[in-house]
């Protein structure tokens, strides 16, 4: 369906436009890694498009050179699902923000990945509104000021991929901006996914939020605090660390290896398809706990929406008795005047 | 204004004076062996009947049931079904009634009618909110059996009006429709308040009776909606079976005939009823066949659109792609991504969800593509009144977005034009690439009408090329010369990748452009190309008159039928005045002005606050007037014509 007829490279992904994101912005970072990434999945460009909302990260579309649709604030979802109704073959990617995809289009959201509409979603979360000037957003901390917040925010963080699973979504994966090693699986795993896949990508704003993942991302500090998790690998960071259930509180806490009577037999081990372990795995945050990070949830088992729809429309096409507008306009009852 | 309309046809030669006392009607007992009726039949051309009841009382598809008889023995007929927006108000209050009027006629008419010949009334409720419309002398049945304490109390009455002389100015048929109902249908062993049920067939079946028809379509039509309730369907036959039955062997009243309404002589072809809503929905899949385009419907149920896209989602077979949204926004962006991909993208919605959507067409009027926006407009401001019909989202569908952003904007004016006018969207947005705005309302989109069914071989394809792999030099935003619209490009061919967004584009490039001289050229150029539609639109005619003259009555949308009735009232009458009426509004006709321009004077009757007026005046600096009605009710006919005598030139 999205085969190329000859080997593409990142410049074949690259448009003419200068980009327009400030000195230092993680977005560059991401869209390097994506335009290096797409060859290696074989897509085609003609077949490949973009949709975005409006917000920093939603210039994406205009920097790759294939079919791409720059939309309205937070509407993106709506978008991408119409074109995907109209076209399923298409290969769609849709880029959004922490406050494009979760505030002012936080509804589109969780009916898009509940529907299960085959994209890629990718939400570049800075946890800052850049493109407005610096406000706080949905996944700011309490007590960032900001020009709208000169005492401090008092509004309580959404989570993203927290909130992605409770809206039922099938795919939730986590990544860092410019961490390439690991963000390029990742967006790999997501468009093998048939179905929506959800993708939070940390991404730091030098501008209105400089440092807002420092506490996850700076090298010194990031081993105890990231768990980067394996399917089927047990959930080890740090030197020696690792997370285990407690039965009784039904909580995850952190142990380590060799203290306490802990062994490699306690950590658990990550199952991508288990979806409680998903909820407990996306909510953890430093210092208590590392964040987690990769493929936080899978559930290979769903079916896409919009191959549901066509289904029901040539399931419709093959069994209907009406075959013609003609005899359509003139079934039930009619009269004829001579 | 009312008093205007007041007029006897069931009664010519009497009045109501002479009426009092002479036709109350006691109800007769069934079993005292009544004779048989042999009451001569009385030819009339055209009565109009209201059913009235509680919202769970059945009305409408008793409404319904007789219209479809009506059809089968060929009348001209014009339905206005008028409900409450509550599904079940508390029964017998007056805000919960139900009311379903049909004008039967054997020539053509254009309205349901003024004011009803014939009232049936199942409570008080009923009676009280509607016995004020009935003409003098006219025909009342009521259901003596719902007329009980608590439910005279709960309409208001203090004393039971069918036992003093509140009701003197009509032939008062009181029956205890209950229980003859229970006594039909006493057979099949249902609970009291299941049996009641089936009071509206027996209804029906009186009424069938009164105007001389049988029983056969109605028992066919139970006998398929109810194929799997056996009772249900077998109860319902015999109450109306027993309505019918009762009117032929009770001893009616002097002055009760059976009425005989003769065939309408409709011009040859074949017929059936259709719905505004109805119409559209078919009109959108004929446009999708006429344009070799998939149908993608983004909407969101609201009153009253949502039967379009319950229509739609059973047309799948015609490769109908339905969506309903989690929102009125999603609805409408979902459609223009489908645009964006190729297919003719199109949502339904009411008054309340374009405001919604307004940002949403903005971006497709920047990014040029096509799409269907459909306003089946409803009582406003703000919710309003849902389920009652208004034409006050005019100046929304013309102005109502940021920026200076013009799109399209057509109307229907009777339920069977909404096919047309579906078509006509979906080929002034494809041809011209860009959002179309049509306009119905909650009249056209319940109100029904035989409609001479079209053939898809008369109607003209309009196959839309999309851009291919070879266009030399291509962007997205190279246009052609004549029509200024752009090419659409669909994802998925090869060397056309590009993007477009609502950020001002480069005219020479695509590329975003905050070039002030590039933004100035670009909105008059998007202007331009909307205004070069009225080279592509008839010349605005005249319905009715002639093309010069004392008067001008203009008029858009479902107005139609009640200023063409009016005129040519006013025209009998000997009063020289004109019918024109505007199908599309935005660009209007090019004749518009000049047209106008031909008469002494111009009224413009529309169901606003005065919209169109304001347009006409604006842009085409005549002294036209406006003739405003805004209760949610259509014009009545006798209204116009009233308002045609005001205005006319003294001579």
């Amino acid at each position: 369906m999205n085969a190329p007829t000859q080997k593409l490279t990142r410049k074949d992904f690259t448009s003419d436009q200068d980009i327009r994101w400030c000195p230092g912005c993680g977005d560059y970072a991401i869209l390097a890694t994506l335009q290096r990434t797409l060859p290696a999945l074989g897509v085609s460009r003609e077949n490949t498009v973009f949709i975005s909302g409006i917000g920093c990260s939603s210039r994406f579309p205009y920097y790759m050179d294939t079919y791409g649709f720059h939309t309205i604030h937070g509407r993106a979802p709506a978008v991408a699902t119409g074109l995907k109704l109209a076209n399923p073959e298409l290969d769609i990617w849709m880029i959004t923000g922490d406050g494009d995809g979760l505030s002012i289009g936080g509804n589109h959201m969780l009916h898009v990945l509940r529907r299960n509409v085959d994209l890629q979603i990718m939400l570049f979360n800075n946890r800052i509104y850049g493109l407005t000037k610096g406000q706080y957003s949905p996944t700011s901390l309490v007590g960032l000021r900001t020009p709208s917040t000169p005492m401090g925010s008092i509004d309580a963080p959404v989570v993203p991929a927290s909130f992605a699973l409770g809206a039922g979504g099938r795919f939730i994966a986590r990544t860092i901006d410019t961490d390439a090693k690991h963000l390029g699986p990742v967006f790999t795993r997501a468009h093998e996914y048939r179905g929506a896949s959800f993708i939070e990508i940390l991404q730091n704003c030098p501008v209105f939020n400089d440092g807002a993942w420092s506490h996850v991302k700076d090298k010194e500090i990031a081993d105890e605090s990231q768990l980067r998790l394996e399917h089927g690998q047990p959930m080890r960071f740090g030197e020696n660390k690792g997370l285990r259930l407690n039965a009784k509180t039904i909580e995850l806490e952190v142990v380590t290896i060799g203290e306490d009577g802990v062994t490699e037999e306690d950590i658990l081990v990550h199952d991508e398809s288990n979806k409680s372990m998903a909820l407990l795995l996306a909510n953890l945050e430093p210092p208590r706990f590392p964040i987690a990070l990769g493929i936080l949830y899978c559930d290979t088992d769903a079916h896409p929406y919009d191959q549901a729809v066509h289904a029901q429309v040539e399931h419709a096409k093959a069994t209907s008795k009406v075959d013609s507008i003609d005899a359509l306009l003139r079934s039930g009852h009619t009269w004829t005047v001579e | 204004m009312t008093s205007a309309s007041k007029g006897s046809k069931l009664h010519r030669g009497r009045n109501a004076a002479q009426t009092r006392d002479t036709y109350a009607y006691e109800d007769m007992n069934m079993d005292g062996g009544a004779s048989p009726n042999k009451l001569e039949r009385e030819e009339l051309d055209s009565v109009v009947i209201r059913f009235a009841g509680d919202s769970g009382d059945g009305m409408q598809l008793t409404g319904a049931q007789f219209t479809h008889s009506s059809a089968m023995v060929g009348n001209d007929l014009s339905t206005f079904p008028d409900f409450p927006a509550e599904i079940r108000a508390p029964a017998g209050s007056t805000y919960g009634v139900s009311g379903f009027q049909i004008h039967v006629a054997s020539h053509d008419i254009m309205t349901p009618g003024d004011a009803p010949d014939v009232l049936i009334a199942m409570n008080p409720a009923a009676l009280k909110t509607n016995v004020g419309d009935l003409v003098d002398g006219g025909l009342l049945i009521v259901n003596e059996g719902a007329f009980t304490k608590g439910n005279l109390k709960k309409a208001g009455y203090e004393q039971n009006p069918l036992d003093d002389e509140t009701l003197a100015a009509y032939r008062l048929v009181k029956l205890d429709i209950s229980k003859h109902t229970l006594a039909a249908v006493a057979a099949f062993d249902l609970g009291t308040k299941e049996a009641l049920r089936s009071k509206n067939m027996w209804t029906l079946g009186l009424v069938l009776w009164l105007f001389g028809r049988d029983t056969k379509n109605t028992e066919e039509w139970l006998g398929q909606k109810f194929a799997k309730k056996e009772v249900v369907r077998d109860s319902n036959i015999a109450a109306l079976k027993a309505g019918h039955a009762y009117g032929e062997t009770a001893e009616m009243p002097t002055g009760v005939h059976i009425y005989k309404v003769p065939k309408a002589t409709l011009s040859p072809g074949t017929y059936r009823n259709v719905t505004g809503n109805e119409a559209l929905a078919w009109g959108l899949v004929a446009a999708s066949k006429l344009s070799e385009l998939q149908l993608v419907l983004g909407s969101y149920p609201i009153t009253p659109a949502s039967t379009v896209l319950h229509a739609l989602s059973r047309l799948k077979n015609f490769g109908v792609v339905t969506f309903q949204a989690e929102d009125e926004i999603a609805a409408v962006c979902a459609a223009i991504g489908a645009s964006f991909g190729g297919s003719l993208g199109v949502t339904t919605t009411s008054g309340p969800g374009i405001a919604l959507k307004a940002e949403a067409i903005g971006l497709a009027i920047m990014t040029e593509l096509p799409l269907v926006v459909i306003d089946i407009q409803r009582g406003g401001p703000s919710t309003g009144l849902p389920t009652k019909t208004e034409q006050s989202d005019l100046f929304q569908a013309i102005y109502g977005r940021n920026g200076d952003a013009p799109l399209p904007v057509i109307s229907a004016s009777t339920p069977g034009e909404c096919f047309f006018q579906a078509i006509e969207a979906a080929r002034l947005a494809t041809k011209y690439m860009t959002p179309v705005m049509l306009l119905t309302d909650g009249y056209l989109a319940n109100g029904a009408e035989p409609w001479k069914i079209p053939s898809m071989a008369d109607l003209t394809p309009f196959p839309v090329e999309f851009a291919g792999s070879e266009t030399p030099d291509f962007h997205p935003y190279i246009r052609d010369d004549e029509t200024l619209s752009r090419l659409w490009p669909r994802p998925g061919t090869p060397g056309l990748e590009h993007r477009i967004g609502g950020i001002e584009k480069d005219r020479a490039s695509g590329n975003i452009s905050y070039d002030p001289e590039n933004h100035h050229l670009m909105t008059k150029m998007r202007a331009q190309k909307i205004a070069n539609i009225a080279d592509d639109i008839p010349e605005l005619g005249i319905e009715e008159g002639e093309d010069t003259g004392d008067l001008l009555v203009i008029g858009w949308g479902s107005t139609h039928g009640a200023i063409r009735q009016a005129v040519r009232r006013a025209r009998k009458e000997g009063v020289q005045v004109s019918h024109a009426h505007l199908r599309h509004l935005n660009p209007m006709p090019k004749n518009t002005g000049e047209l106008l321009r031909r008469f002494k004077r111009v009224i413009v009757p529309e169901m606003n606050n005065g919209m169109l007026v304001k347009i006409l005046r604006g842009e085409y600096l005549v002294d036209a007037k406006g003739i405003n009605k805004i209760s949610g009710q259509p014009f009545k006919v006798a209204e116009i014509v009233s308002a045609i005598h005001d205005h006319l030139p003294a001579s």
